[in-house]
């Protein structure tokens, strides 16, 4: 049922780019291996900033899987035709992203092989418990979903009644994955970067921008490697969503700012500062932070342009932009920034290790691989040859 | 059976994989009858019959966490009506099995049982180092890690 | 009706889910239950510690209540500062306070430090976020620390306001100068915190910080007491608490 002989036939660029994966995945795991037994020292994480780059990539992957939704929606609950080649990619790549996202919160654990205690002592007030079922949730609904249609496609039969609620069930379902990550941080009352209900909106902004850009680019890949062709139409709607959420991102981020600047209130203000200006002379995160704000500037204005939407190379590198600034400010801004000013005052510099980078790339490899591997066989099903 | 050396080849490597454990065995010199217990010397009665420790002695231990820790419950009643206090170090440690080497390990290690790791924390080895002085406190709770 | 291989698969899947849920059901519930349950000791007192700031005399270099909390409890002594254990430490008043500060305050109170602790508070963030109840509050309002149970997440450490909680981020034994049988160590990859030496009013004991400040700036007693010794103190004198306005509700005064 799962076709998976059908990743298992490939030119010598596939080979060489899954061989590759699989040398950065090893890598990923020796790493781990020495943290593992060494302890999160080996990290760049502090008293002080307890959380790093790997919940920092929980936090923006766990937007891009629920991106999912974004073609989900429109094909199977308004038929819109369009997406019906892109559909089944945004499902694996869900699914890609889900895993990575629970292999990045393993990975931070300071006692990995605990972490079923959250299963066997379920604690409703936490976040984190209802995360984890959230996510666990939504990797078997898009797995189930995924598998379905294809195999039904592959075996060419109309799929199976029962798959319709499911998929309706994934809609609902990937908004609440994101918004739970949100509630993670923005009830916590001592920090002002996080305690904002405009989080979770921002969150669900951002996810469907970064998530349709990483999309776009991948399908307009496939069209580079294979001859699967998602269609132009169905690229052509995906960046006009991902104008429209990016659109809606940098409106959040703009109030989020005002609130803070204009009240002066220190506790708001103080991180935005850390991050855009520099506190007490540490100003660590200032470029990436500016480098941020001018990927999202320029590539909004670039996407807002009809006719560089319609053009392809224009289009990738807008893609591309939108992807790494949402990646800067969602990732190292958001999470990083949230914990400098401690609740003491204390500014202390957060620099990821190379162990902790090499883990990091590890864990992109093994999702890339995931993604190249499901690609395969959706492209042997629907364009053999 | 054109393939008879490359077949035969594989079996044997096989073979020899599966016995790993039978030659690792050999070369520690594991002694095949069971493992030599030191009793403590004063005390001739255990917080439960022998036989119960045997069994499920892991068990108890972590009904003891559970009162210590989440109960605050710190006293034990024995099945012959004397108490204890539910302690790791001080009571099972402390009292009775001082040498963790001369009596826990010695199953541990015969069983091949490499799970607990409550001596990471409640370590025996840090009675002694107390007794020896701060200066060989470092070094002995050094060479305690694993 | 022959089955064919798949549906022997589907079954088994069936089978091997219904059990899971099974045992979650079975298992993990009176577990659940009796954890709860067990916790709900009898209501007696409500600890609370109050800093006298006047007698405090951190101006001279005292560090005798930190001392006394890294001996009783192994705590190691960390070269990083990104790695440091602390359960009570030093800090300025103006960051303790900073709401209180202002450039007419410099004289009397500014660059002078003070202990800060786990505040044990009422209603504690940290507890509101474990996911596995590794940290929960005791009847008698000392927040507690269960290292077994512990996965390390660290969303504790996010949650507390105050930033009272610290994280082993490597193995804390080989750095213990000198070791105190009659407590534990912690292990790698698990936070620990104040835990206002609840082994020692186990046996009717202070805590360790307070019995040994010299100027007797450390008060510890049942707030529920209207005429134990931190009423008393409280009635007497001014004293405030850190960042009372998230709601906290925390157990540690200071006075003024």
């Amino acid at each position: 049922m799962f076709m998976f002989e059908k990743a298992l036939v490939g030119g010598r660029r596939y080979w060489g780019w899954v061989l590759l994966l699989c040398v950065a995945v090893a890598l990923g795991l020796v790493c781990y291996l020495r943290q593992l037994e060494l302890g999160l020292g080996v990290t760049g994480l502090s008293r002080d900033v307890s959380w790093g780059l790997y919940i920092a990539q929980f936090t923006f992957f766990v937007g891009v899987a629920a991106s999912a939704v974004m073609v989900v929606l429109p094909y199977y609950l308004h038929d819109c035709k369009a997406f019906g080649k892109i559909t089944i990619l945004g499902e694996f790549l869900a699914v890609a992203a889900v895993v990575m996202c629970m292999l990045f919160i393993f990975v931070d654990m300071g006692q990995p092989m605990r972490v079923l205690n959250v299963m066997l002592y379920p604690t409703p007030n936490s976040l984190m418990f209802w995360d984890m079922l959230s996510l666990s949730g939504y990797l078997m609904l898009n797995a189930v979903i995924a598998l379905t249609m294809l195999s039904a496609e592959r075996k060419e039969v109309a799929p199976p009644r029962w798959i319709k609620p499911v998929i309706i069930l994934s809609i609902p379902w990937a908004i609440s994955i994101h918004t739970v990550t949100a509630f993670l941080y923005s009830g916590l009352p001592g920090r002002g970067l996080w305690l904002t209900a405009v989080l979770a909106p921002r969150f669900l902004a951002s996810a469907f921008a970064s998530g349709p850009a990483l999309l776009i680019l991948l399908s307009l890949l496939l069209r580079r490697v294979s001859r699967f062709d998602v269609g132009r139409e169905g690229i052509q709607k995906l960046s006009v969503i991902v104008t429209y959420a990016m659109a809606l991102n940098v409106f959040l981020i703009g109030v989020e700012m005002f609130t803070a600047f204009y009240s002066r209130i220190p506790e708001h203000a103080e991180h935005f500062r850390y991050l855009y200006v520099g506190l007490d002379g540490h100003a660590r995160l200032v470029p990436w932070m500016w480098t941020s704000a001018a990927l999202t500037v320029a590539a909004l204005v670039l996407l807002l342009i009809p006719g560089v939407r319609r053009n392809h190379t224009a289009l990738a590198m807008a893609c591309a932009g939108v992807f790494a600034s949402l990646w800067i400010d969602k990732g190292m801004g958001l999470i990083v920034g949230g914990f400098i000013p401690s609740p003491l005052g204390a500014v202390t510099n957060y620099v990821p290790t190379w162990t902790e980078w090499l883990i990091v790339v590890g864990i992109w490899a093994l999702g890339s691989l995931m993604v190249t591997v499901f690609y395969k066989i959706v492209i042997s099903v629907r364009a053999p040859g | 059976m054109r393939d008879r050396v490359p077949i035969v080849c594989g079996l044997l490597i096989f073979v020899a994989l599966f016995t790993v454990p039978v030659w690792r065995g050999l070369a520690a010199h594991t002694p095949a009858r069971q493992p030599e217990l030191k009793l403590p010397e004063t005390e001739k009665h255990c917080v439960a019959p022998v036989e119960y420790m045997r069994r499920a002695h892991m068990q108890m231990l972590i009904d003891w966490r559970d009162s210590a820790v989440r109960r605050g419950e710190r006293t034990f009643t024995a099945y012959d009506g004397r108490k204890y206090n539910i302690s790791l170090t001080q009571t099972c440690l402390g009292q009775c099995h001082v040498e963790r080497k001369d009596f826990c390990d010695r199953c541990h290690s015969y069983a091949g049982v490499s799970g607990p790791y409550c001596f990471d924390c409640h370590a025996d080895r840090m009675l002694k180092t107390a007794a020896a002085g701060a200066d060989g406190a470092m070094l002995a709770a050094q060479r305690g890690t694993r | 009706m022959k089955m064919t291989r798949k549906e022997f698969l589907r079954v088994m899947g069936l089978a091997a889910a219904g059990a899971g849920a099974g045992t979650l059901f079975t298992v993990v519930t009176p577990k659940m239950l009796a954890d709860t349950v067990a916790a709900k000791a009898d209501a007696k007192p409500r600890w609370a510690m109050v800093v006298d700031f006047q007698k405090c005399r951190f101006g001279e270099d005292c560090e005798q209540c930190l001392a006394a909390c890294k001996e009783a409890h192994n705590l190691p002594e960390v070269s990083s500062r990104a790695h440091e254990i602390k359960w009570v430490w030093k800090e300025r008043f103006e960051t303790v306070f900073p709401e209180q500060q202002t450039d007419y305050t410099r004289q009397a109170y500014v660059k002078h430090p003070l202990p800060v602790l786990c505040n044990h508070c009422d209603d504690p963030p940290c507890v509101r976020v474990c996911p596995t109840q590794a940290t929960w509050k005791r009847a008698d309002g000392v927040v507690m620390m269960d290292y077994h149970r512990c996965i390390g997440c660290r969303y504790c450490m996010a949650g507390c306001p105050y930033g009272s909680r610290s994280f082993n981020f490597e193995d804390p034994k080989p750095r213990v100068a000198r070791p105190n049988p009659e407590f534990p160590t912690r292990t790698k990859g698990v936070v620990e915190k104040c835990n206002f030496c609840e082994e020692r009013l186990a046996k009717g004991q202070m805590p360790a910080c307070v019995e040994k400040c010299k100027q007797k700036a450390m008060t510890f007693g049942d707030l529920r007491d209207p005429n134990g010794p931190v009423r008393r103190l409280l009635a007497a004198r001014y004293a405030i608490r850190r960042r009372t306005e998230l709601g906290t509700g925390p157990g540690v005064y200071y006075l003024i």
